[in-house]
């Protein structure tokens, strides 16, 4: 008999759920909603507790109910008790991670003193009771818009006195019932071209009919035949073998853009680059340790699943930083927690398993005040920022890992996919169980081990279930959500194997799962023998392909010498944590893959791994568009502050901010948010991730993809130089600084709805060599990266791209932590200057965005007017910054804050407000200088700049390590709560900083 | 540092705070008697908690807070039956009854009140451990969230790990904590000396009112402890704060910005210095 289990606020109690739907439906929406009320449900069957069990009642009240809080009723009694016109009950499909009813079936196991029945669960839910005069239509539309995303859940709606259908579909249970014969089929491959990308098509491979061409090559060869006879297999590959080359060959896993030849056409004529990847990201990092000879800091690049640096004489630090674009924009929430405790995987996967130590988060979403019809299967901006907000607060908070760092960025491009970058960095001990930490082996013979979290169909490309999707117990297979709690179990134990020494490789199961993660590992070995029927599964029912390529989460992968299996299982046990042997490692040369002991895949490791075909890409920018001048600046320079303060890219993201914890594990120096009121930006965190020292590590990006329209080069050096500029004003140093690249674009590969394709390929082109020209300007070198190529939305032929969008993100050493530099103004009598050259770069501002539109951003395309984009000049760069190092390391700085979005101005308004104190500047002279408009000076965004303020006692030091350099005063701070700028005899500004301050919070308040 | 105090910290299950915990504690007196351990040796190895002076229950998510801060681990420990038999609530409550201390820092201390071990004057059904009669209910906004505040001190309070201290700044970083309390409510408990710790405004006086109260707490209340002060849990993180860097305003002191201890330090330091007059 299925029962619920009701908790409800008792009466008199805030319902803060309940409360706070109320209010978030009531401020977007016109739907006449008086009043919401919560509840939490657990659904399950009584006979899977087995005999003599204790009734929902006890169970209830024993276990789930907050006798002080709340009240319990069962079996739909809620309903009875509280009034509404309409009840929305929110469950889960089939097969989605249903993290609180995992932890509802502990407790109840604890209770009973054994477990549940096998393949019984404890389903979550959650009940809203909506009063008010809506239509069901209405109440439809709310739940779906409001309380439940299709994707992953079920609604039930109810109406106030009916009885029957509605009110049965609340007993149910969200099986996974998977009838269909677990089999391997062969293929057998058809000859013409045509047919092969049919059959990609089909099975979703995502296989272009080149590369389907050299699978078929490959099979036809009379040897490969033969070996497959003698192995009991056919010459048709199974679909196992299908399955896994169309992973281990996918866009995401190969990287076949970034390594493709290129044919770049452009004015100065045509070159070939034969990949990107090797030329300009592993060629700058190659080139830079060259020059560097002995006092190279790096330790393992490109080579692992995150970059590895050195950091102490005991620890190397370890950062990667990956996106979860697709998922997120399918469901925000589980794609960005997902993508928070999978980037945690990756320093945990790095040589023989790193130590997290912080998070960092930057997202690209559209306007969330959208006020346009939405193309069909495109969320509202406004769900994707809670969603993905809320995302990465449970998997970042829940993981004990603090978001240090991070931003969001605003553009409408990003309607049809948002970006969701998340990155960890993470301490690798230099020496673990006596043997180089950053090393990872595998040995002929050792034991493939999974452990962590099981494996179901979430996670699997969907081929075979996209036509079970309307079936009611079909699983959900796009997306995955996140555990982070079986993650921290996991962990807790691997920690522990990793003091003994019990394995010897450790990877992540990310995109691939199994296929590539055992698929890597056996090329270190030279092969494998893996039982895919030995693998912990969610459901019965799974097929051996999918198996293989499921990408549930919470799952690493270990080689074990066979001599420390026992003692591994017997700790996994003790530690509450599931770890199957799997198989194990040989020098075969071959993958080899059984199901119940017979064979269904044997892969050539080497036609595995280098068999894809290398692509071939024409780029050839377009010409430049065609732009309207902008219109003539306003007289009053107070309402354009006030105005670029509060958009989107430049306004405060306190409310964010707030929601992730950003010191946890108590290494914080440097937090995202600092100043008098604790209220002001930081350029950069700093953390010391070793507690009894002084060294820190200081953290910083950079992302400006409104400059992609205008120049895909400047995009990415001004991406560079912030990302640098952040951690120079932050206290470090340009010696000790490392870089990540990610790469997020639109599809540079043709096709009918994709015009301009060579124009993206070249501008890929374009930032590639930016990234790599600053890098060796600079002797930052890249320790590690990931691209992301098909960032579109295509509807009916309609296409929605990204602006081409590189994050760079930066991490530098200090030697003492507690020289680090803050951005807010300290004292009165403060000497503010600004360091770096101003140009008049207004091109792709804000000031700009604001010209076009100075109204509120409700999501439309902003006109981009002419004007040149900011040039980053690394000769005028590198000296200064040099010198600002040194500054920093003599403790001569009160404050130093990095000029960036919305350009001087700003920084001069972040600067005085977050100290609570005023300023009053002269910019005629510096403006004169430079032969610039006030508007000019105010707001171009010149990349290399910095306001920093300076105690008079330490004026004449300062100025003398700035000899020779762009370094202008241009005032004092003041006590007075006002920032003066004048011209000269011109007042340009006087404003009260508590206004400025105002209208810098306003916008993102509530969010 | 050699300390004749050995000092409990419990890890696991989504604990987060280890790390900066046993570091304070060492700091402030634990010196070597710090002790982490996996909650799974509570059930492998029958961890016994005679040799302990001092256990922390520290700050995290435990079980995810799925069901509510705390009341999975509270079930696990109510429920889940020990290697030797009993379970690890009735060996807590034990401990507690002994005089020895015992410290939540926010889910620890959400997890001491699902326990019924603070304030610890519920019913005791047949000489088991008391029944839960305090709670820490969502925050009113619904949101988790991480920030400084400053905590008024309770001098009559007989809480021995807040005794001579005035007043301090420490962060929250928390979705689920505001006091709730049946019968006569907080304002009993306050009156009875048993919250050593209202959140204050920036007069020093204690507040109900947002941003300075991060909670909508009743009276400010930010801690609770048991009648003879020697349980106490309370919502702000003191292990965040053991060293001056952690302030988020500490580049804004003057003289040489970043030297000294943490505020924090304090109610771990009088915790050892009870043991010392107490247990030595």
């Amino acid at each position: 008999m299925i029962h619920r289990i009701e908790i409800s606020p008792s009466p008199g109690q805030p319902d803060p759920l309940g409360t706070a739907t109320l209010e978030r439906v009531s401020r977007f929406s016109n739907l006449p909603l008086a009043q919401v009320r919560s509840l939490a449900v657990f659904r399950y069957d009584q006979a899977a507790l087995g005999p003599n069990a204790p009734g929902p009642e006890a169970l209830g009240a024993d276990l789930f109910l907050d006798p002080v809080l709340e009240q319990l009723t069962t079996d739909g009694g809620a309903l009875n008790a509280h009034p509404f016109d309409w009840y929305v009950e929110v469950s889960f499909r089939p097969g989605v991670t249903d993290n609180v009813g995992r932890t509802a079936q502990e407790s109840v196991e604890w209770r009973l003193g054994r477990p549940l029945s096998p393949g019984h669960h404890i389903h979550s839910a959650v009940g809203y009771f909506l009063s008010g005069p809506l239509t069901q239509h209405q109440a439809l539309a709310l739940a779906k818009e409001w309380l439940a995303n299709e994707m992953i859940q079920q609604v039930t709606l109810v109406e106030q006195g009916s009885e029957g259908a509605s009110r049965a579909a609340l007993f149910r249970l969200p099986v996974v019932e998977l009838t269909r014969p677990v089999e391997t089929q062969t293929l057998a491959l058809p000859s013409r071209r045509a047919d092969l990308e049919q059959m990609s098509k089909e099975r979703l491979l995502a296989l272009s009919g080149e590369e389907m061409e050299a699978i078929q090559a490959h099979y036809a060869q009379e040897n490969v035949r033969r070996a497959r006879e003698q192995a009991g297999l056919g010459p048709h590959p199974t679909d196992v073998e299908l399955e896994v080359l169309a992973q281990t060959w996918s866009e995401h896993c190969k990287h076949k853009i970034f390594n493709a030849v290129i044919q770049y056409k452009d004015a100065q004529g045509t070159r070939e680059i034969r990949s990107l990847y090797k030329t300009f990201i592993q060629g700058a990092t190659k080139e830079i340790r060259r020059r560097l000879g002995k006092d190279d800091r790096c330790v393992s690049v490109f080579s692992d699943n995150a970059g590895v640096v050195k950091f102490t004489d005991t620890h190397h630090f370890v950062f990667k930083v990956e996106t979860h674009n697709s998922p997120s924009a399918l469901d925000p929430y589980g794609g960005a927690l997902t993508g928070i405790v999978g980037v945690n995987r990756d320093p945990f996967g790095t040589g023989r398993g790193a130590d997290l130590v912080f998070n960092t988060d930057v997202f690209c979403f559209a306007s969330p005040f959208w006020s346009h019809p939405l193309p069909p299967a495109i969320l509202h901006p406004r769900r994707i920022y809670e969603g993905v907000r809320h995302g990465v607060e449970h998997g970042g908070n829940k993981m004990g890992v603090p978001t240090v760092n991070g931003s969001v960025t605003f553009h409408p491009g990003f309607l049809g996919k948002p970006l969701v970058f998340c990155g960890t960095g993470g301490l690798l001990p230099v020496n673990i169980a006596g043997k180089p930490g950053h090393q990872k082996w595998v040995n002929p013979g050792d034991r493939i081990v999974m452990a962590g979290g099981r494996v179901g169909a979430d996670g699997i490309h969907g081929a075979t279930f996209s036509s079970l999707e309307l079936s009611e117990h079909s699983p959900v297979s796009a997306v995955q959500i996140g555990d982070p709690i079986t993650q921290k179990k996991m962990f807790d134990f691997l920690l522990e194997a990793r003091r003994l020494g019990l394995y010897n490789a450790i990877t992540d199961n990310g995109a691939g799962g199994l296929s590539s993660s055992v698929g890597e590992m056996a090329e270190a070995s030279g092969g494998a023998d893996i039982h895919l029927d030995r693998a912990p599964v969610k459901y019965p029912g799974l097929q051996p392909w999918e198996i293989f390529v499921s990408e549930s989460q919470e799952r690493m992968t270990l080689a074990v010498p066979p001599e420390h299996m026992e003692e591994l299982l017997a700790l996994a046990a003790r530690m509450d944590v599931e770890a199957a042997d799997l198989g194990s490692f040989n020098n075969s040369g071959l993958l080899t893959a059984y199901y119940l002991g017979k064979p269904v895949a044997r892969l050539d490791m080497t036609f595995l791994h280098d068999g894809v075909p290398t692509l071939r890409i024409e780029a050839e920018p377009a010409p430049a568009p065609t732009l309207p001048p902008p219109p003539t600046p306003p007289q009053d320079l107070s309402t354009a502050l006030k105005g670029v303060l509060g958009r989107l890219n430049v306004c405060g993201k306190e409310s964010m901010i707030r929601q992730y914890d950003h010191e946890v594990r108590g290494q914080s120096v440097v937090k995202p948010l600092t100043g008098a009121a604790h209220d002001g930006p930081s350029d950069a965190a700093v953390v010391r991730p070793l507690l009894h020292r002084q060294e820190g590590i200081v953290v910083s990006h950079g992302i400006c993809p409104r400059y992609s329209l205008l120049d895909a080069y400047a995009m990415a050096a001004n991406a560079f130089d912030e990302a640098v500029r952040g951690i120079i004003a932050t206290g470090g140093s340009l010696e000790h600084i490392s870089a990540l690249d990610n790469f997020c674009w639109c599809d540079p590969l043709p096709s009918p709805t994709n015009p301009d394709a060579r124009h993206k390929a070249a501008q890929l082109v374009q930032a590639s060599q930016a990234l790599y020209d600053l890098c060796l300007a600079y002797g930052v070198p890249l320790i590690s990266g990931k691209d992301s190529m098909k960032n579109d939305y295509v509807r009916d032929g309609k296409r929605i791209s990204i602006p081409p969008t590189l994050l760079v993100s930066a991490a530098g050493m200090l030697d003492d932590c507690r020289r680090a530099v803050t951005m807010d103004a300290k004292r009165p009598g403060d000497l503010v200057y600004v360091l770096g050259r101003t140009r008049p770069e207004l091109g792709g501002s804000e000031f700009h965005g604001w010209l076009g539109n100075p109204g509120p951003q409700t999501g439309e395309q902003e006109p981009v007017f002419q004007g040149q984009v900011p040039t980053v000049r690394p000769e005028e760069t590198v000296p200064l910054y040099r010198a600002m190092a040194l500054a920093t390391r003599e403790r001569v700085l009160a404050s130093a804050h990095d000029c960036s979005d919305g350009g001087l101005a700003v920084a001069l308004a972040e600067t005085a407000f977050a100290g609570g104190l005023g300023m009053t500047l002269d910019l005629g002279p510096l403006a004169q200088a430079e032969g610039l408009a006030p508007h000019e000076l105010l707001f171009a965004e010149s990349p290399g700049r910095f306001v920093v303020t300076v105690p008079p006692s330490q004026q004449a030091r300062f100025e003398k390590l700035l000899a020779g350099l762009p370094c202008h005063r241009l005032g004092t701070v003041t006590q007075g709560e006002q920032l003066i700028l004048n011209g000269g005899k011109d007042t340009w500004m006087n404003l009260p900083t508590a206004e400025l301050k105002q209208a810098w919070q306003a916008t993102l308040k509530d969010f | 540092m050699s300390s004749p105090f050995k000092t409990l910290i419990l890890s696991g299950y989504g604990t987060n705070c280890e790390q900066e915990t046993a570091h304070a504690c060492r700091l402030a007196g634990g010196g070597d008697g710090v002790e982490v351990a996996h909650m799974s040796r509570i059930y492998q190895e029958g961890l016994s908690l005679d040799p302990y002076h001092f256990i922390v229950f520290i700050g995290g998510f435990l079980d995810g807070d799925d069901l509510g801060s705390g009341r999975a681990c509270a079930n696990r420990f109510r429920y889940r039956p020990l290697p030797g038999g009993g379970t690890f609530l009735e060996d807590l409550w034990r401990y507690a009854d002994s005089g020895r201390l015992m410290l939540g820092i926010c889910n620890g201390f959400q997890l001491l009140t699902k326990m019924g071990l603070l304030p610890g004057n519920g019913e005791r059904p047949a000489g088991g451990p008391p029944a839960q009669t305090v709670s820490l209910a969502k925050n009113a906004n619904n949101r988790f969230e991480d920030r400084w505040v400053r905590l008024a001190v309770e001098s009559h309070s007989p809480c021995v790990f807040t005794q001579g201290m005035t007043g301090l700044e420490l962060p929250v970083r928390h979705g689920e904590g505001r006091l709730a309390a049946q019968g006569e409510g907080v304002a009993a408990l306050v009156r009875q000396g048993l919250v050593p710790l209202r959140y204050a405004n920036a007069q020093g006086a204690p507040t109900e009112t947002y941003p300075h109260n991060p909670n909508g707490s009743p009276l400010g209340a930010a801690a609770l402890c048991n009648k003879t002060g020697t349980v106490m849990g309370l919502m702000p993180h003191p292990e965040a704060f053991w060293d001056a860097t952690n302030h988020p305003g500490w580049t804004r002191q003057p003289g040489t910005p970043g030297t000294g201890e943490g505020q924090g330090l304090a109610l771990f330091k009088n915790g050892y210095r009870y043991l010392q007059s107490t247990f030595a």
